[in-house]
């Protein structure tokens, strides 16, 4: 299905704050501003874009660590999350998550999470409930290559096959379980081990915005038929370490300089657009100065926004004891 | 009213809430059984049969047989929850808690501090717990302290057919996550239960008997062993209060600090392990709030710090029974 100019528009727009944001992150949290571990998502951008586009409020996304992209792909506030990450009162979750918990209901987004392959079971249970309650809505987990091999993540797709769910397991292969290589840490391939369970996938270049959305637009568009679970297999890059503090030694030297300079999809999409006649440069441009401004005020006004106080420490714990 | 078995009980609250709210549904290995099988549909309806007959009346769309696969369907029970269902999932063995504890400890328990309030988990954990069946280690422990110790979670242990029923009522329409333990030994144990539904309040220690001289307090099957032990002692002049917590967590500890302060003694009686279990909770809980009014020392009636043993003797000697309870309360006395 072609895009419109708007929705074109739209794609870039996410997938640049997602890139601003992180950069922005990156630079922070150099700086000591940012406590706790942080996980980046720059490079990968072109996944949650791509996936999210093609859902609603009324379809969940289950994240991993790495959560801020699939946050802003789907919908959640930029501000709001800035103060999550920064711990501040405001912030998406009251300052209690923070990075590795990121997380609005009312969007669809479960949860980054920390735990690895800590999603895909409670993404089964949020599709159970649309396949319960008749919402039309669809469920997706997103899974690292590292939780991809979690028991956690084979047991939900064993689930989601038998009870014919509407999920979309969508394996963002980025290369690195932490410092170990997918290529030596993933038994057989992605897409026939999701057939052993009787889940129907395809590999899909991730840097490529265009790809991911239409083999994302298929494989959600049968699952919410009813047709059962589907799976993507997304091969992408990150441009940061594992955590933010990581040396990144297990990387070949210049391996991000020329991911950066030959695969980042932000490059990618604007060829595409620009020579094809669909959008302008200018009008790109525009968004880059945008979303640049719209991290710089997240940024001033997460700094500025007061710490939790001592009262939020024992509040939201339970909703009555 | 009617007598009732604490099988009866679980699976007419079970009912009763499934009738009422059509949000609840049931999951679990062989929660009706049978399915995808030739034979029998509703072929066991729970190991031990506590929810037969459920699946004929609500259908497999609201009673949902899994496979085992406990991390899946209790996250996936959580996940539900998360998101509008209020499912009651099955772990049928507590000794399973093993292989799906990040979906409770990490998840289930978490989301809605995590996520700032803005997350409601209202799932029930069934789960069956304690010795005496010759299950051995792996069938058989009393871990509803590793719960309890759990920010994020209730923990129910209920002592009676009457207390397990309304006690599952409130876990169902409670909104917080709840792990609903019941001991494998009690379904055949029968009272006078209501027929129609009721909700027992979490946090509100059940006072079965007031005595002037021991405050017992016991948990789960422990509870019928105190009151026969309060029932003998009586009659010999020992006077026994018996408090059953019903709920480990929230604990009601006013009601057990206000009976020591005027019975001056106490005595726990707990099927978990003694290290971090109830009762070392309790006897600490009273020794920070009513040291004062001891007259001797706190007792602990546990089992000793062991896994379960197979052997029937090994395991009639491992549960604490009525002939400890009796010991531990004529120590505080003397």
């Amino acid at each position: 299905m072609e895009l419109n100019r708007e929705q074109l528009l739209a794609a870039y727009h996410q997938m640049r704050t997602i890139r601003e944001f992180e950069e922005c992150v990156h630079r922070e949290f150099t700086g000591g501003a940012i406590p706790g571990f942080v996980h980046l998502y720059a490079g990968e951008e072109a996944c949650a874009v791509g996936v999210c586009m093609n859902l609603s409020d009324k379809d969940y996304i289950a994240s991993t660590h790495r959560g801020h992209g699939h946050c802003i792909a789907k919908g959640c506030d930029v501000k709001a999350m800035m103060k999550e990450i920064f711990g501040r009162k405001g912030g998406l979750c009251a300052g209690k998550g923070g990075s590795m918990h990121i997380a609005d209901m009312s969007k669809g987004m479960m949860g980054a999470n920390g735990i690895v392959g800590g999603g895909p079971p409670l993404i089964c249970g949020a599709a159970l409930t649309a396949k319960t309650l008749k919402t039309g809505g669809v469920a997706v987990a997103f899974v690292g290559d590292g939780g991809f091999n979690q028991g956690t993540t084979l047991e939900s797709m064993n689930l989601a096959s038998v009870w014919k769910l509407p999920v979309i397991f969508v394996l963002e292969d980025n290369g690195y379980a932490e410092s170990t290589a997918s290529s030596w840490s993933i038994g057989g391939e992605p897409v026939k081990r999701a057939a052993g369970f009787g889940i129907p996938g395809e590999q899909v270049d991730g840097h490529d915005f265009f790809a991911v959305y239409e083999a994302a637009r298929k494989a959600i568009s049968r699952t919410r038929a009813g047709e059962g679970p589907s799976f993507l297999h997304l091969k992408v890059n990150r441009y940061f370490g594992h955590f933010e503090g990581d040396a990144t030694t297990y990387r070949r030297p210049g391996e991000v300089d020329k991911l950066r300079a030959e695969r980042d999809c932000l490059a990618l999409f604007r060829r595409q657009v620009e020579q094809s006649g669909l959008l302008k440069a200018q009008q790109l441009d525009a968004i880059d100065r945008e979303t640049a401004a719209l991290i710089d005020a997240a940024v001033v006004e997460a700094k500025a926004a007061p710490q939790p106080s001592a009262e939020d420490l024992l509040t939201d714990v339970y909703a009555s004891y | 009213m009617s007598k009732k078995s604490f099988r009866q009980a679980i699976n007419e609250a079970l009912r009763d809430e499934m009738r009422r709210d059509p949000r609840v549904i049931l999951m679990g290995e062989d929660v009706a059984g049978g399915m995808g099988a030739a034979g029998e549909q509703d072929a066991w309806g729970g190991p031990l049969g506590v929810t037969k007959g459920l699946m004929p009346e609500f259908g497999r769309e609201r009673v949902l047989d899994t496979p085992i696969s406990e991390s899946a369907f209790v996250g996936a029970a959580v996940g539900a929850a998360a998101t509008g269902l209020r499912p009651v999932a099955d772990l049928m063995f507590i000794d399973f808690m093993g292989v799906c504890f990040d979906q409770i400890l990490n998840q289930a328990a978490k989301l809605r501090y995590m996520f700032g309030g803005k997350a409601t988990v209202p799932v029930v954990i069934r789960t069956m717990f304690g010795a005496g069946f010759r299950a051995a280690s792996q069938h058989s422990q009393g871990l509803y302290p590793v719960f309890a110790h759990i920010p994020g979670l209730k923990v129910v242990v209920p002592s009676s057919p009457y207390e397990a029923k309304g006690l599952m009522t409130q876990a169902i329409r409670d909104d917080d996550p709840v792990i609903f333990c019941e001991h494998k030994a009690m379904y055949d144990d029968q009272e006078e239960v209501p027929d129609e539904p009721y909700a027992i309040a979490f946090g509100e220690a059940n006072v079965s008997r007031e005595g002037e001289d021991v405050t017992i307090v016991a948990i789960g099957r422990m509870v019928k062993f105190a009151n026969e032990v309060a029932d003998k002692l009586e009659k010999q002049g020992i006077s026994c209060t018996v408090i059953d917590p019903r709920t480990v967590s929230p604990l009601d500890q006013d009601t057990i600090i206000e009976s020591v302060e005027e019975t001056g003694r106490l005595v726990v009686v707990d099927e978990a392990s003694p290290r971090c279990g109830m009762a070392s909770d309790i006897a600490a809980m009273v020794a920070q709030n009513a040291f004062k009014a001891l007259k001797a020392p706190v007792k602990m009636v546990t089992p000793p710090h062991t896994p379960v043993p197979f052997s029937p003797a090994l395991e009639d000697i491992y549960v604490p029974g009525p002939s400890q309870i009796e010991a531990a309360v004529r120590a505080v006395m003397e």
